[in-house]
Formats: C-alpha cells, sequence, structure tokens
C-alpha cells in the first residue's frame, strides 16, 4: 500500500484564474524517503497543503497512510508529521516549552516517544531553556524536527525544510532524514536544491504545478537523452557566448565553473567538435571532456522540452 | 483537558513574555484614566458671559453677584439689547447670554414665579450643556437660600444637575474609557495573538494535530478573560481612589456586566482573527474598525443627542454604547438590575451573535 | 594600478561584546564579480548593510565607490544599486511604474527612464507584460527586472543578497547571464548566495565565519587550497568549525 498517493490533482486559487497544481499524479511508497523537487512557485506548497488536509483541492483524489484526505481528515491529522515551509515555532517559548507543549497538543509525552528523537533532541538539549528566538538556523530546524516527530507519525511532510539554512546544516539534516527512514518512517520531502535529488530515494521533478518525471534519481540521470559535455576556459563568460552562438549546439548553461553543454546532432567526436570552436574563437586554457548529467542538467533539459515553460507570463 | 491546560498556559507565557503586550494591557488603562480624568474633563472655568439685566433690582444683583463669584463665570458687560448679544456671540468672544426680563422681582413677588433666558453658544454643544448646568445651578441654589429665607417662590426653568451636582467632569468619562480600554485590550490582542499563529506557520500544525480547532479559539479567549477582568478591577480602583469616583450601585453587578462585555470584545477579536492573516491588519481592524465606533458611538465623548438620527440608530449596534448605559447606571447612578435588564439582555444577544459566527467561521482549513 | 570599488581595511561592528563583524578586510576591483559568502550569521548581512552605508561600523575603514563609509554615506547610496531576495519591487505597481519609480528615486532624467525602460523591456522581452502589475508575474521574472532596475541609474556598485533564491534552473542561469554582461559593461557585482555552483561564477569570493573572513580568493585557488573538487566542499570544511550561529 502507498504511504500517500496523488491522483489527477488540481489547484487553482483566485477563482481559477492561477494554476498552482496541475494535474498530480504521484505515490510514495511506505518506508520511502520521497523528494519533490522545483523551484519556488511550482505549486509545492499547494500539495503538501492537500495531504496534511488544511487545503481542499479542486480535482482529484489523494490519500495519506491509507486514508482519504477530504472525508478522513482527521485520522490524517494524528497520523503525519508537518512541517510547513514558514513554520518558525514560538519565539517567545524555550526549545523544553515548544516541544512539551507541541507534544501535549498531540497527545502524547516528551518520553513517550523519547527514542524517536533522541538523536536530534540530544543535540540541542543543552539549550533547552533557550528561547526559540534565539536558536540559529540549524538549532531551530531540529527542533521543528522534533516537533513533528514528537507523536511519532506514520508519515512526515517537510515543505522545504533547508530552504535559507546554510550548507552545514542542510547537510546534518539529511542525515537525520536517514537515520529516520531507517525507522521505517515515510518522509515526503520538498526542496528547490536541485543538488538534495540524490539524497532522496525517489524523486518527482516539477515545475509549474506540473510533474515532470517520477523516477530514482539514478534513472532520470539515465535516461537523460543525449551525451553531456563539460567545457571550461580562461573567460568562460566568452565561451558561453560563443557556443551559444554556433548553430549545431542544443543548449549550453553554466555550471559552476563548467559549460555544460549539449549536441542537436549526438554524434561521436563532440568533444573535439567543442575544442575546435574553442581555439577558432582564441579561447585558452581549453578543458573539454563528457561527464554523467545530475538531476539539475535533468531538469532543465526538461523544462526546455516545455518551451511554454520558461517563457514569462501566465 | 490536559491539552487545553497546557495551551492555556503557553498563552500566558506569551503574554507575560511580551513586554509590549503587557503595557497596553496594563499601562494603557493608566494612562487614559489620568488623562481623560484629569485633562479632558468637560468642566468649563472662566467661561465668559454676558448678562442682560432688564430689571435691575435687588434679586438680579444679587444672581449676578453670585454668578460673579463662581471660578467658572467671567462676566462681561451688562448689555441691554438683543443685537448686541447677537454681535458678541459672532464675535466668538461670549459662551453664554442671561437675560432678566423687566419686572424680574416683582413678578416673583406677585406671581410667585417668573423665568429667565439662557442662550448658549450651541457651535460648541458640550461646553454649553455644561454652562447651562452651571447657571441653572447657581440659580437654583440661589431660590433655595432664598426658601430658606421664608420667601416662597420659583424662578423658571427649574432645572438641576441630575447625578453630577458637583460638576465633577469625570464622572462621565470612566464608563466610557472602560469600555474603550476593554474593547482595546480584549478586541485587539485577541485578535493578533490568533493571527499571529497563522504568521508563524504554527497555526498550520495545529489544524493538523488531532487537538480540536475550537478549542485553539477558546484557549486563546482565556488568558484574555482573565487579564481583561484583572484590568477592569485596576481601572475601578484607579476610578475609586484616584480620580474620587464613587461606586453607587452594587459591585458585584458591575462586574458580572464587565465580565459579560469582555466576552463581547473577545468574540469580536475572534471574529477579526479569523477574516485576517496579518498581524497589522487584524491591529488596524480592531483599533481603528472598534475604537473609533467605540469613542463617537458610545456617547461619552460626544453627546449623542446632538448627532444626526443616523448616528444614533448606528449607536444602537455598537456593543459599547449599551455597555455604557448599563455601567453609568450601575456606577453613577446606583440603579439595580430591575433597570438595566434590556440593555443587558441586547448585549447577551449581541454576544451570542458575535461569538457563534466567530466559532462558525473558524476554518479547519486554511 | 587598478581601480577598486571597494576596499576594507579591518572593518568592525560591535554590538555589546559580540563582535558582528570582526576586523575584515578585502578589495574589490572595478568590474569585478566579488562571491560573499558565509554561513548564517557569520556577518554576512551586518557586513553588506556598512558598505551600502546604512549603518556605521565601529572601527576600521572603508571606501566604496571611492566614498568613505563614516562620512558619505549619502553619495554611496547615490552610487549603488542593491537588490535582495526579500525586498525588490513593489508588487502593486506594473512594471513600467516600478522602473518609473525607481528611475527618479536615483535621478535619472525623464527622457532617459523612457530610452531606457524601452531598451530594458526589449532584452527582457517584457514589453508586453509592462502594463501588468509585478506581483504576477513569475518569480524568475520579478528577479531579473528587480536586478535589472537595480542597475538602471548605472551605478558604479550593484549588491546582491540572494538574488537567486528559489529560483528555478534555467532562470537562474539566466540571471548570471545578466550579471556577466552587467561586469562586462564595468559594474561591479557584490553577490551573496546559497548555491554553491554560483559561487563558481564568482571571479573571486570570500567566505566568511564567525565575523571574519576566513578565506580569499579565486574560485580555482580555493579549491586547490583546501584540496576540495567543489567549492561546496571548500566552504563546508570552513563553515563547520564556526562556534556561533544566529539569523
Amino acid at each position: 500500500m502507498a504511504a500517500v498517493s496523488l491522483e489527477n490533482i488540481t489547484k487553482t486559487y483566485d477563482n481559477g484564474k492561477v494554476l498552482a497544481v496541475d494535474n498530480v499524479s504521484f505515490e510514495v511508497k511506505e518506508g520511502e524517503l520521497f523528494g519533490l523537487i522545483g523551484p519556488d512557485g511550482a505549486g509545492k506548497t499547494s500539495i503538501f497543503r492537500i495531504l496534511t488536509t488544511v487545503l481542499l483541492a479542486d480535482k482529484g483524489q489523494a490519500t495519506v497512510a491509507g486514508f482519504e484526505v477530504v472525508k478522513d481528515y482527521r485520522s490524517i491529522r494524528s497520523r503525519v508529521g508537518y512541517m510547513p515551509g514558514k513554520f518558525s515555532l514560538y519565539q517567545d517559548l524555550t526549545i523544553k516549552e515548544n516541544l512539551e507543549f507541541f507534544a501535549t497538543v498531540f497527545g502524547t509525552t516528551i518520553e513517550e516517544n523519547y527514542e524517536l528523537i533522541k538523536d536530534i533532541y540530544d543535540q540541542i538539549k543543552p539549550f533547552n531553556d533557550r528561547r526559540a528566538g534565539k536558536l540559529s538556523g540549524g538549532m531551530k530546524q531540529k527542533l521543528a524536527l522534533c516537533c513533528a516527530l514528537i507523536h511519532k507519525p506514520e508519515v512526515l511532510l517537510l515543505d522545504e525544510p533547508t530552504t535559507g539554512v546554510d550548507v552545514v546544516s542542510r547537510k546534518e539534516f539529511w542525515e537525520m532524514l536517514k537515520r529516520l527512514k531507517k525507522q521505517g518512517i515515510t518522509i515526503l520531502v520538498s526542496t528547490p536544491y536541485m543538488d538534495e535529488a540524490n539524497l532522496c530515494e525517489r524523486i518527482a521533478l516539477i515545475q509549474k504545478g506540473k510533474i515532470m518525471s517520477v523516477d530514482t534519481p539514478g534513472n532520470i540521470i539515465n535516461s537523460f537523452p543525449t551525451t553531456l559535455y563539460a567545457a571550461k576556459s580562461a573567460d568562460i563568460y566568452q565561451l558561453l557566448n560563443d557556443l551559444r552562438a554556433n548553430p549545431e549546439i542544443e543548449s549550453c548553461y553554466a555550471f559552476g565553473e563548467f559549460l555544460h553543454v549539449t549536441l542537436k546532432d549526438n554524434q561521436n567526436g563532440g568533444a573535439d567538435f567543442l575544442k575546435n570552436i574553442a581555439v577558432s574563437k582564441g579561447h585558452s586554457e581549453i578543458l573539454i571532456k563528457t561527464i554523467t548529467p545530475g538531476i539539475e542538467d535533468s531538469f532543465i533539459r526538461l523544462m526546455n522540452e516545455r518551451p511554454e515553460e520558461v517563457r514569462p507570463g501566465n | 483537558m490536559k491539552q487545553l491546560f497546557v495551551f492555556i498556559r503557553k498563552e500566558f507565557f506569551h503574554v507575560f513574555r511580551d513586554r509590549r503586550t503587557l503595557l497596553i494591557m496594563f499601562g494603557l488603562p493608566v494612562v487614559q484614566i489620568l488623562l481623560f480624568g484629569f485633562a479632558l474633563t468637560n468642566e468649563v472655568k472662566n467661561a465668559h458671559i454676558v448678562i442682560s439685566d432688564n430689571s435691575g433690582d435687588v434679586q438680579t444683583l444679587q444672581i449676578i453677584n453670585k454668578i460673579r463669584a463662581s471660578s467658572y463665570f467671567t462676566v462681561e458687560e451688562s448689555v441691554l439689547n438683543y443685537k448686541a448679544i447677537e454681535k458678541a456671540f459672532r464675535r466668538g468672544e461670549v459662551k453664554c447670554a442671561l437675560i432678566f426680563p423687566a419686572h424680574f422681582s416683582e413678578d416673583l413677588k406677585h406671581g410667585g414665579k417668573t423665568q429667565v433666558q439662557i442662550i448658549a453658544d450651541g457651535s460648541d454643544p458640550n461646553t454649553a450643556k455644561t454652562i447651562i448646568n452651571y447657571l441653572t445651578a447657581i440659580i437654583t441654589d440661589y431660590q433655595q437660600q432664598s426658601s430658606s429665607s421664608g420667601l416662597a417662590y420659583r424662578i423658571i426653568p427649574e432645572t438641576r444637575m441630575l447625578y453630577n451636582e458637583e460638576g465633577n467632569g469625570s464622572l462621565n468619562f470612566i464608563p466610557g474609557v472602560m469600555a474603550l480600554i476593554l474593547m482595546i485590550v480584549c478586541t485587539a490582542l485577541t485578535s493578533v495573538s490568533v493571527v499571529k499563529e497563522k504568521e508563524l506557520g504554527t497555526m498550520e500544525i495545529l489544524l493538523v494535530s488531532p487537538f480540536k480547532p475550537v478549542l485553539v479559539l477558546i484557549a486563546k479567549a482565556v488568558p484574555y478573560l482573565v487579564l481583561s477582568f484583572a484590568n477592569f478591577t485596576l481601572i475601578v480602583l484607579l476610578s475609586v481612589f484616584v480620580l474620587d469616583v464613587e461606586i453607587k450601585g452594587s459591585v458585584i453587578l458591575l462586574f458580572v456586566e464587565s465580565t459579560l462585555f469582555i466576552i463581547t470584545c473577545l468574540s469580536l477579536g475572534l471574529l477579526i482573527s479569523n477574516a485576517t492573516s496579518s498581524q497589522q491588519t487584524a491591529l488596524l481592524l480592531s483599533l481603528m474598525g472598534m475604537m473609533l465606533p467605540t469613542m463617537i458611538f458610545t456617547g461619552f465623548m460626544f453627546p449623542l443627542e446632538n448627532m444626526p438620527w443616523i448616528f444614533r440608530m448606528i449607536s444602537n449596534i455598537v456593543p459599547a454604547h449599551w455597555y455604557f448605559l448599563i455601567i453609568k447606571a450601575v456606577m453613577l447612578k446606583g440603579l439595580g438590575f430591575e433597570y438595566i435588564w434590556k440593555e443587558t439582555l441586547i448585549l447577551i444577544g449581541m454576544t451570542i451573535a458575535l461569538l457563534g459566527i466567530a466559532l462558525k467561521n473558524f476554518k479547519i482549513r486554511l | 594600478m587598478e581601480e577598486k570599488a571597494i576596499i576594507c581595511k579591518e572593518l568592525t561592528k560591535q554590538f555589546g561584546d559580540f563582535y558582528a563583524v570582526n576586523k575584515i578586510s578585502f578589495e574589490v576591483s572595478k568590474g569585478e564579480i566579488f562571491g560573499f559568502l558565509g554561513a548564517n550569521g557569520a556577518g554576512k548581512t551586518t557586513a553588506m548593510r556598512i558598505l551600502c552605508g546604512l549603518s556605521y561600523p565601529s572601527s576600521g575603514t572603508a571606501s566604496v565607490a571611492g566614498f568613505d563609509v563614516y562620512r558619505q554615506q549619502e553619495s554611496i547610496k547615490k552610487n549603488i544599486g542593491y537588490m535582495s531576495q526579500k525586498f525588490s519591487l513593489y508588487e502593486n505597481l506594473t512594471v513600467l511604474e516600478n522602473i518609473e519609480f525607481f528611475g527618479g528615486v536615483y535621478g535619472v532624467s525623464r527622457k532617459e527612464i523612457k530610452e531606457r525602460s524601452n531598451d530594458l523591456l526589449e532584452t527582457l522581452g517584457l514589453q508586453k507584460e509592462s502594463r501588468k502589475m509585478v506581483g504576477e508575474l513569475p518569480l524568475g521574472w520579478k528577479q531579473k527586472l528587480a536586478f535589472s532596475v537595480a542597475i538602471f541609474h548605472r551605478p558604479k556598485i550593484v549588491f546582491l543578497d540572494e538574488p537567486t533564491g528559489g529560483v528555478d534552473p534555467v532562470t537562474r542561469r539566466q540571471f548570471w547571464d545578466m550579471i556577466y554582461e552587467a561586469a562586462a559593461s564595468g559594474i561591479t557585482v557584490f553577490v551573496t548566495t546559497h548555491y554553491m555552483d554560483e559561487a563558481e561564477y564568482c571571479n573571486r569570493i570570500s567566505v566568511m565565519v564567525d565575523g571574519r573572513v576566513e578565506a580569499l580568493d579565486t574560485p580555482a585557488n580555493l579549491k586547490h587550497q583546501f584540496s576540495a573538487d567543489t567549492i561546496d566542499e571548500v566552504f563546508y570544511q570552513l563553515a563547520r568549525g564556526a562556534k556561533r550561529s544566529a539569523d
């Protein structure tokens, strides 16, 4: 049985003028760590709110932990742990008071499910009497996770838990999620950071309310249909312009210190072809190689396959 | 039950840890009471009046001297014709004119009664009303003295200031300020505290929790009910000990009626919080939308009698208006429940309606 | 000598006994893209506020576009552009109204506003949307427009505070194309970001930890220095040791 399932879910705002979620269907298996990957405004938060029963979809069906989101909303509410995107706890309550409050609201105590949160709680326990408002971003995030876990939920729904948090805290956070997964909790997490996709078992790439692909990160990368080249030279910006100007180049985007390039005609010797262009334009320190694509490459490719997605306007 | 208790305790933490809220809560009543009590009274001092004495006999002179002697008036001059009086009014030099008819004394002696005319500057109704009250009080006073000396006669109009013989201006303000403060504290703070949860994102969590949504509202209301009660006590104490206002009626009745009004305000606050999603809007709506009508339509700052009928109609749907009437009756007039049951019933009706709408509108979803 | 857009020497901002910014020194050349990285609470925002002329340092010296941060804050403000993820444009004004407003604030003449805004709309492909409310535009387009508006008055330096947060990967790259273009035209770009791949696009980057600049060099040199494959790793090595963190 799927822990979370969505079937043709559609949600609009402003009397149908703004389409936030467009016919979305996917399933999260029991015990899975599933990532919903997409930029702001892709519809991630709306999906989370529909699943946590605080928002009603216009069309479609969804279940969480086997319960229907509209009919059985009460059953779902006691079975999910939820961290909303904007969630920031009670700033004027201490760590302990926050935790105790949420434990009680969910009809449990800190002691009852201590085992589950122990790992995470131990890290912030030394600051038990500090008010949440005085905590760092990373610590707040840990506290929020503890609060979401306190009633031992079957499904954990985390809406952009790592947004605005620095790299170090982000890494720690994903470590915690992995440990929770081992304890059998199903986790649905959303993020705008493409590099975090690889840390999930399966992912859904979402853009403008539409799911572009659902699969394991590996499969998504493997289904990249063409050879991907990385290129760099001393003047990378000029190289970008030179390559884009060439009619044989299908796409060329900056990726860190390299440019990621695909060719229209996927033939052998693409690397030499690129090198020739660079040399003829007078570039120095040229380095061209074939590379394995990342999730971000796939995301960009999928976006470009739907040209309307990169145009402005609604 | 334990959940509710923990929730309420949390609300108290919020209140006691937020200095700003505490300041609004307990600083405001003190400031308001002192401000209204001392600075903004209706009391009139050294008002300029003209007296036209068409009789010029002993008795009119005696009354004029009495008026001169009081600290309320500066007697300008004695003019004889009506046109001169009108001119003085137009120039804004005088606030009031007192006109004695000819044969004042003789009328009194022979007919046992006579009349005086008081003309006040109606462009400033509050002052005018007060001046008229003072003047009639002085004339009545004179009359009583004369009566006690054996001469039994009447001067018409025979008026005296009901319930406020000493002309204590702060009296009328106390019930108004009470209504105002309870309105601000209960309505504004309650609505803000609910909306704050929405802004923080914690409302989403609470909705998703098994905690009953309606209990959220109750938990939010209870601390403010208790605090408002404490607040009300503070106002009463301040009024009695600082402003020397005597509570003439039953203190218990006063508190019972006030508790009812606090619940009205809380319901209103919850209603506002349902309709808004940012703290600013909630605060603005509570302060501007509630405070202004309270100040205007209760009648404690501007007499309702002088307002156009449409305003008087509107005042009927302002809860604070009814509370003001109740408190005035209990506190200043010393009347019992039998005189205010109608007002109380109206207030109860409003409260049930407001609370009903608030609970019905509370969304179990976003 | 190369022209310097920003010069900081021992710049310090102290709140009580807390050093938000602790003796940072660096220089940014004209036309350079300078990445200003740091963990949450490392002091980035405080330093940026000083450089933008919004707050005074406690000690040390700094000049921005040739103006002193103590005495010439008003001149600094006239010569810089600023854009952040949180505040950029007025959502309930149209695209054109926003351009006109911000152009006017920085004293661009009416005639020039008209000319430049036509160019700007054409480059962004927003001609059709010029009378639309900014609030109706997708996030990525808003951010691109905000950047164009920030450099509309041709400032010497533009400060970008996490300009691409939450933006889709294609738009994010289009955004960086615009940054490169601005830098090529001589505008110095001072940028903070949480995307470590974007750090690689900068000419030089600095990493702040606990109020100090712990590393400053070109991305390639930094990777070499910390024997790391990516800037992400460099950052992780530096920031992991951070003692303090606050928002």
